[in-house]
């Protein structure tokens, strides 16, 4: 008996533990496509510092697909602001009347990443059509992998990939795990992740994508007002441009 | 309902809401299936090739969990002994953790760069994003299940029977396999069940250590996942053919008869 109480104390004290945060007095929640985690952080903590100081103001983020992100924000998940990483799902997100002024504020390409040491010894996009490569890619409802597939056939290959997943990240993952012997992220991706290298897709085979934020009809408009347009000033733009994103 | 003696009336009540709890949700989905696109959709190829791989893997799983599970199952059943106790608290870790965090442990252990990967890169044998990896991941999770059911069975038992067999000259081999085994059937019947639809039903540790590629790895759980997103109909109708199989898997899990 004195065992089970122990344990129950145990566990009320973690979850008390758990639980024990102030809540701030404005949130700001901001769903945004895997690929910008990054730069979004730096971006979300300069926009906490630029508030006027007396009121509380904190930037919830949450990173996922895209095509995750609008089907959440269909089933009606709580975002004041959606940021995807490609125009087609922003666009039927405003056409179901979800979103409002969708504000493009950077565009990336593809690249394609290696585990570090680049085992299987990938040097150019030819090498990803290999049949015994460990390939994996985004799968195609993802932005990442609808740009992936377009490069392939850009280039007139047929990838046989090993695994299809469902963010940038979780390709990006399996490939610095070294699960993976090759994937096609962003570019991005490659400048800011540690254990991974880089290669590059020549320009005229590579495919840009466009990421477009816009704020939420079913979420605080008031709050999120201006936040769309903050992704576009210079401090915004540094960040990203650092994460290695391109200008809009 | 005839008054029991060892039920008091009030208790009627929270036992309906808990009833309730668990059918409500199952109700919601019957209700939000299109009928009209049910047929097509459920024996679309994706959701046919999704469904094959699965019972495939599933079995494979019951399978392995009954070779391995067996033995351990005996072993810790005619065990006495803090060990005995260490031994059950591990075998039985894999029931309070969570699947994902099964799968990236799996990942860690079997992964081109994990414990046993350069032992299996050696051997010529690649685990990652094949079905091999899927089998492991639902074995890991549906082993405890069959463990605990048929230690449980095994003890409940006793060792009577077992104890006259040997005293009639019988090594403890012939006593496992014509007094022991045939004794648990029921429970060894209903622990495979358990086992087999905690297979079947598996999905984080599966999408974090096999991934997810059709015919290959994307089980009928997975494709559910990826589909609820572009196409919520064929999830759902997925959903709903899942729902009957556990109905019919259960239907099978009961042990038939009293126990003593």
């Amino acid at each position: 008996m004195r065992r089970y109480a122990a344990a129950a104390a145990a566990l009320a004290l973690l979850a008390h533990l758990a639980g024990c945060r102030q809540e701030p007095a404005v949130e700001l929640t901001v769903a945004a496509a895997a690929s910008l985690r990054e730069p979004l952080t730096t971006i979300a903590q300069r926009y906490e510092d630029e508030q006027p100081r007396g009121v509380p103001f904190r930037v919830r983020l949450t990173f996922a697909g895209s095509a995750e992100l609008a089907a959440q924000l269909r089933a009606g998940a709580p975002f004041d602001v959606v940021a995807t990483a490609d125009e087609a799902t922003m666009r039927a997100l405003r056409d179901e009347g979800l979103v409002q002024r969708p504000v493009t504020f950077a565009s990336n390409r593809m690249a394609i990443a290696v585990p570090q040491g680049n085992p299987a010894g990938v040097t150019s996009l030819e090498d990803l059509a290999a049949p015994d490569l460990r390939l994996v890619v985004c799968a195609v409802e993802v932005p990442c992998g609808a740009s992936a597939e377009a490069v392939a056939d850009g280039a007139g290959l047929a990838l046989t990939p090993a695994s299809r997943e469902q963010s940038v990240t979780d390709v990006l993952g399996k490939v610095a795990s070294g699960e993976a012997e090759a994937g096609l992220v962003y570019a991005s991706d490659v400048r800011t992740a540690d254990d991974v290298e880089g290669i590059e897709i020549p320009d005229h085979l590579n495919v840009t994508n466009s990421y477009p934020a816009a704020i939420a009809v079913g979420g605080d408009r008031e709050t999120a007002h201006g936040f769309p347009e903050y992704l576009t000033s210079e401090a915004a733009q540094t960040a990203l441009r650092d994460a290695g994103f391109a200008a809009p | 309902m005839r008054p029991h003696p060892g039920r008091p009336g009030w208790l009627l009540l929270p036992a309906a809401v808990g009833l309730a709890f668990l059918t409500l949700p199952l109700l919601a989905i019957v209700l939000r299936v299109d009928w009209a696109s049910f047929g097509s959709l459920v024996t679309s190829p994706s959701a046919l090739t999704a469904l094959a791989l699965s019972l495939r893997t599933a079995t494979a799983s019951t399978c392995a969990c009954l070779l391995l599970g067996v033995p351990l199952a005996v072993v810790l059943a005619r065990s006495r002994g803090r060990a005995a106790r260490l031994v059950r608290a591990l075998v039985l870790l894999p029931l309070a953790l969570p699947p994902v965090v099964g799968g990236l442990a799996l990942l860690y252990t079997f992964g081109s760069r994990g414990l046993l990967g350069g032992v299996l890169a050696l051997a010529g044998v690649e685990v990652a994003f094949t079905t091999v990896a899927v089998v492991l991941a639902q074995t890991f999770v549906a082993l405890p299940f069959l463990v605990l059911s048929l230690e449980g069975a095994l003890r409940s038992h006793g060792e009577r029977y077992e104890v006259v067999a040997a005293s009639l000259g019988a090594p403890p081999r012939t006593v496992l396999r014509r007094v022991t085994l045939p004794l648990v059937l029921p429970g060894l019947v209903s622990g495979s069940v358990l086992a087999f639809a905690r297979a079947l039903g598996e999905f984080g540790a599966t999408i974090t250590f096999a991934g997810s590629l059709e015919g290959t790895t994307a089980t009928l759980p997975i494709l559910i996942y990826l589909e609820r997103v572009s196409d919520p109909d064929a999830a759902v109708a997925l959903s709903l053919l899942l729902v009957l199989v556990a109905v019919a898997v259960i239907g099978f899990a009961r042990p038939r008869g009293s126990t003593p």
